[in-house]
């Protein structure tokens, strides 16, 4: 008997990011990792950055290599991200414990899912985000 | 320890971060507004108001509080990310090793940091 | 079934193909179907094999959404070919491919053995210290209506693999037992009969296990039964979550009620025909 090849139809990576067709927790989800990882890059470099003040180094004001209008923008986004990242992690904190997805009921079409139960949720905690994210601007040009 | 512990710590730091880490972006990033633990002119993370709140051991326990929490979630939450790449056992224990590694060393570095701004904040206010 | 031409529309089907023995590789072939209101992404199909090209290869068996053979991408997204109507989901074209996420056989045939696999490895039945109790059919287990309905949304799934092709963790992890698995799992250890819980603990909160579930809904999203997989998924997290800080009281499982129990018949009920009330034990 031969043994016919199967293809693999695994979507890899791209799978993550999905096409156009995908809903609202889809790109919470895309964009909670694509922040974390923003995040975690900058405190990396954060925790080396800020170690140098001992030596008296400060990069990040006077004619520090850091004082540029580049990386203040950078220090922007990663605050925007943290407050994104804040929000929708919280959110995900109860949804995950089981707190707000509802109970098990019957489904009955057209289906109300779990997504649907804890959507006011994300909708609040998406523009207690956008709130931050405006702060955040605000302080940066009075600042 | 097994997966369901760590996630439950993971989830944990994460609201200990929520908490932290907001504090000390209210006070970087809203500084304009808040003007929270700098009281000299200038932005926020000017000299004057880093020296400042190192000399206080609230930031020094907080920075090393810090430090230790959003290493642990961060490191963690990539090697989740890492580990759903269906990667062979021996890359992801080379990676556990390597995360173990950059994060205690890490956490070293600025434990230290920390500890050592507070010292001389307080040495630069005696002298 | 012929309709009248005004009725029909003509959709060019954008259908995935594959074959095997071809060496080809996977590619796309175009076919122009007459689409009446109504018609489904099935009925497409039969009408491609019928008079176009008799060698379109997919699975389906009852043709109404119960047997979970026919789930497909339908434009992208994973649905049952027979509950989709072409026109709801369709203007002039359609595209139709096999699940993601899964080994192709041939054309918009899948592998789904993996998925079976790891359903199997959560014990998807009744566990209970004594075997002889549950195989025994004597006496009856008893369950109240709002017990019942702690699992039987998720008892509700056909595993036809929508939720895994859907799934973005599956998408690069293999090992990851997935939505369909875990939601088996949650559906037992939320059933007041079973006593497995703690056993499948160590599979759904393994490393392969439900905490590879990051919540981006796609599973709930796609389900054409409504089971909801995202809850259930986060259901089994707080259950794994409080096991682990030992937070959950241990309940024991319902007890077996022997003979005819203890309730009374309501008036105006007929008694049922003897025949279909006497045990194995009687004859």
């Amino acid at each position: 008997m031969t043994v016919l090849d199967r293809r693999s139809n695994r979507l890899g990576v791209w799978g993550w990011l999905g096409g156009g067709r995908w809903g609202m927790e889809r790109y919470a989800y895309i964009l909670h990792r694509i922040t974390g990882l923003a995040i975690l890059l900058y405190l990396l470099l954060h925790i080396v950055v800020t170690s140098f003040r001992v030596e008296g180094i400060y990069l990040w004001t006077g004619n520090g290599f850091l004082h540029s209008p580049v990386f203040e923008m950078g220090e922007y986004l990663v605050f925007a991200a943290f407050a994104y990242h804040a929000c929708n992690g919280l959110r995900l904190v109860l949804v995950e414990l089981g707190v707000a997805v509802g109970k098990p009921t019957e489904p009955v079409f057209p289906y109300k899912t779990s997504l649907n139960v804890q959507r006011p949720l994300l909708i609040g905690m998406m523009f207690l985000a956008l709130i931050l994210v405006a702060m955040g601007a605000y302080a940066e040009l009075i600042g | 320890m097994n997966r369901t512990r760590l996630w439950i710590l993971h989830m944990a730091a994460g609201v200990v971060l929520f908490l932290v880490l907001g504090m000390h972006m209210a006070i970087m990033h809203l500084g304009g507004v808040s003007h929270l633990f700098a009281p000299y002119a200038g932005t926020a993370d000017s000299i004057q108001n880093s020296l400042f709140r190192d000399r206080m051991p609230f930031f020094t326990v907080s920075y090393v509080l810090l430090l230790g929490v959003a290493l642990f979630h961060g490191l963690y939450g990539f090697r989740t990310i890492l580990f759903e790449l269906t990667l062979k056992r021996a890359a992801e224990r080379a990676i556990t090793v390597v995360l173990l590694v950059v994060g205690l060393g890490l956490f070293a570095l600025g434990t230290w940091a920390a500890v050592a701004a507070h010292g001389m904040a307080l040495a630069g206010v005696k002298g | 079934m012929q309709r009248t031409d005004e009725s029909m529309r003509t959709v060019t089907f954008h259908v995935s193909r594959y074959q095997p023995e071809g060496k080809r590789g996977a590619y796309v072939e175009a076919y122009d179907v007459p689409v009446h209101e109504g018609m489904t992404v099935l009925e497409g199909l039969h009408y491609i094999k019928d008079n176009l090209d008799s060698t379109l290869v997919w699975r389906y068996s009852c043709r109404m959404g119960v047997c979970g053979s026919c789930g497909m991408l339908v434009n992208g997204r994973p649905r049952l070919a027979c509950t989709t109507q072409i026109l709801h989901v369709a203007g002039g074209h359609l595209a139709v491919g096999p699940l993601p996420n899964f080994e192709i056989i041939r054309d918009l045939v899948p592998d789904l053995t993996s998925m079976f696999e790891k359903h199997v490895s959560i014990q998807p039945h009744i566990l209970r210290k004594n075997e002889e109790e549950v195989n025994s059919t004597e006496g009856e287990f008893y369950q109240s209506p709002e017990q019942l309905e702690q699992y039987l949304q998720f008892a509700y799934c056909i595993k036809c693999g929508c939720c895994m092709a859907a799934c973005p963790t599956m998408a690069t992890d293999a090992r990851y037992l997935g939505p369909m698995p875990l939601t088996a799992a949650q559906r037992y250890n939320a059933d007041t009969r079973d006593d497995g819980r703690q056993e499948r603990n160590l599979q759904t909160g393994s490393p392969a296990g439900v905490f590879r579930c990051h919540y981006g809904g796609e599973c709930s999203r796609v389900c054409p039964k409504g089971v909801d997989p995202a809850k259930a998924l986060q259901l089994l997290k707080r259950r794994l979550v409080l096991d682990a800080l030992h937070l959950f009281r241990k309940k024991e499982p319902c007890r077996k009620l022997e003979g005819s129990g203890s309730g009374e018949v309501l008036p105006n009920i007929a008694a049922a025909p003897a025949h279909t009330v006497q045990c194995s034990g009687q004859s």
